[in-house]
């Protein structure tokens, strides 16, 4: 029987006050969301916090708003909100893609993207698509709200720029014209972590050609983009031998572990494929987009 | 702690430790043990409950945390001797075996069937991918839950009686 070691447990009631409690209970205190990262850790005894300050009831950072250029993403929206979006789906069909598969129905109706990106888990879908998307993370903390990029955010496996007396309360993506993205995962059955994923998002010109690109990959040893793609394919129409070109750079950019999921030239082949259906996908779709505005 | 919830319908009110588990106390302070312990580690959902009619795998979520909110568990299911349709289903098509993933089953078709009466059989496999069933088969309790989308509320009692009858008969 798996039990957490003991602790107080305090519910916060607003932003403020979950805070206030984290600032009161000091380096032994830990915030919970979904709990589905943070309470298999505790059952395990890999985590023994002294205080769990549960913010479900912080309604106030559940919310999905499309604010001029920009998508901003309450960090206490569940998995199943996120998969369920209109606008998610239309904007960024790599989020929905990612949802789809991550975890299962069941302990998506609980997580969160604020717990996913803090939890930090290097198998972790949501840091790959938000680096993808260049999300900035707002953090709150007792001196105000600073905002971050994900390269500043994301500082390594299970570790994020959020200090102790700090809580991220959302997620802002900016949204770009002619823009499209996509994400695929291989996992060896559902809810497991991924064996390997990749996600792509690419702006085509009005020409046709890709504007801006970028890919990111997941469980592969990469903690940022693959910048290498970048170069090679800006300013260039999409062809199959670009996205051929782009799976090797992935492939040798990753860095993966062999483990029980897989050895090491099976996950670079995994980068390489997933990064071109990835690449095409995206680039599929934007130009679905774009000839829909021009109809 | 002091903690209190409603479930099936009834308002308890307990004094538990902080890091007690939903599903031990359901089971353990309640008594209530339809609802199955199984893998511990939120993958196999023998333990799924509804947490306010959402589909929850209770090993995953602390007994506090459900503090305020509305519990089922499959002992909620039956409207007093009338089968819930989701119920009657897996007894007409053979949804059960050891009957260990049932109550986890039952509780997540139930919960698919409130936001979508009429799911898709590849929408019954997605609601039920994250439970996992040993000996059944997937394919009966697909079936189940088509059953009982075919038969909402109201025509269980009819099919319970009728069954009834043909064994007195």
């Amino acid at each position: 029987m798996q039990i957490p070691a003991p602790f107080d447990y305090v519910r916060a009631s607003s932003v403020d006050n979950a805070l206030a409690l984290l600032d009161r209970h000091g380096a032994e205190s830990r915030v919970v969301a979904g709990g589905h990262s943070l309470l298999p850790m505790m059952k395990l005894r890999l985590a023994r916090p002294d205080w769990l300050i549960d913010i479900n009831d912080l309604f106030e950072l559940d919310y999905l708003l499309i604010d001029g250029q920009t998508l901003r993403i309450g960090a206490m929206t569940r998995h199943t909100t996120l998969l369920e979006s209109d606008d998610v789906q239309r904007l960024f069909p790599i989020i929905t893609d990612a949802e789809r598969v991550i975890a299962d129905p069941i302990v998506r109706n609980r997580g969160t993207i604020g717990g996913s990106l803090c939890q930090a888990d290097p198998a972790e879908d949501l840091s790959t698509v938000c680096h993808v998307l260049e999300a900035v993370a707002v953090v709150r903390g007792p001196a105000g709200e600073r905002m971050l990029s994900m390269a500043d955010f994301h500082r390594g496996p299970y570790e994020t720029a959020v200090a102790q007396n700090e809580l991220l309360i959302e997620v802002r993506v900016p949204i770009r014209a002619g823009s499209s993205s996509a994400y695929e995962k291989v996992e060896r059955r559902v809810g497991d972590w991924a064996v390997a994923a990749a996600g792509a998002s690419v702006t085509l010109d009005s020409a046709g050609a890709i504007s801006q690109v970028a890919v990111g990959l997941t469980a592969v040893g990469l903690e940022q983009n693959v910048t290498e793609v970048e170069a090679v394919l800006v300013g260039q129409t999409p062809t199959e031998e670009l996205f051929t070109e782009a799976g090797r750079l992935a492939s040798l950019a990753c860095d993966p572990l062999a483990d029980q999921r897989g050895p090491i030239d099976y996950k670079r082949h995994l980068a390489d494929e997933l990064t071109r259906r990835v690449l095409r996908a995206a680039c599929r779709r934007a130009a679905a987009s774009a000839s829909e505005i021009t109809i | 702690m002091h903690i209190n919830m409603t479930i099936n319908g009834t308002d308890v009110t307990r004094e538990i430790e902080p890091r007690v588990l939903l599903v031990h106390f359901i089971r353990d302070d309640l008594r209530l043990t339809g609802t199955h312990w199984g893998c511990d580690t939120s993958n196999c959902g023998t333990c799924v409950v509804l947490m306010d009619g959402q589909p929850v795998k209770s090993c995953t979520v602390l007994a506090a945390m459900a503090d305020g909110h509305s519990i089922t568990t499959v002992e909620g299911l039956a409207n007093g001797t009338t089968l819930d349709p989701v119920q009657q289903g897996f007894m007409e098509e053979h949804g059960l075996q050891c009957g260990f993933c049932t109550p986890g089953m039952m509780l997540t078709a139930r919960a698919l069937l409130d936001h979508n009466p009429h799911p898709e059989p590849l929408e019954i496999r997605e609601a039920i991918s994250g439970q996992i069933c040993r000996c059944t088969g997937y394919a009966t309790i697909v079936r189940s839950i088509q059953w009982a989308a075919e038969h909402p509320v109201g025509t269980a009692e009819t099919a319970a009686t009728t069954e009834e009858e043909a064994v007195h008969a």
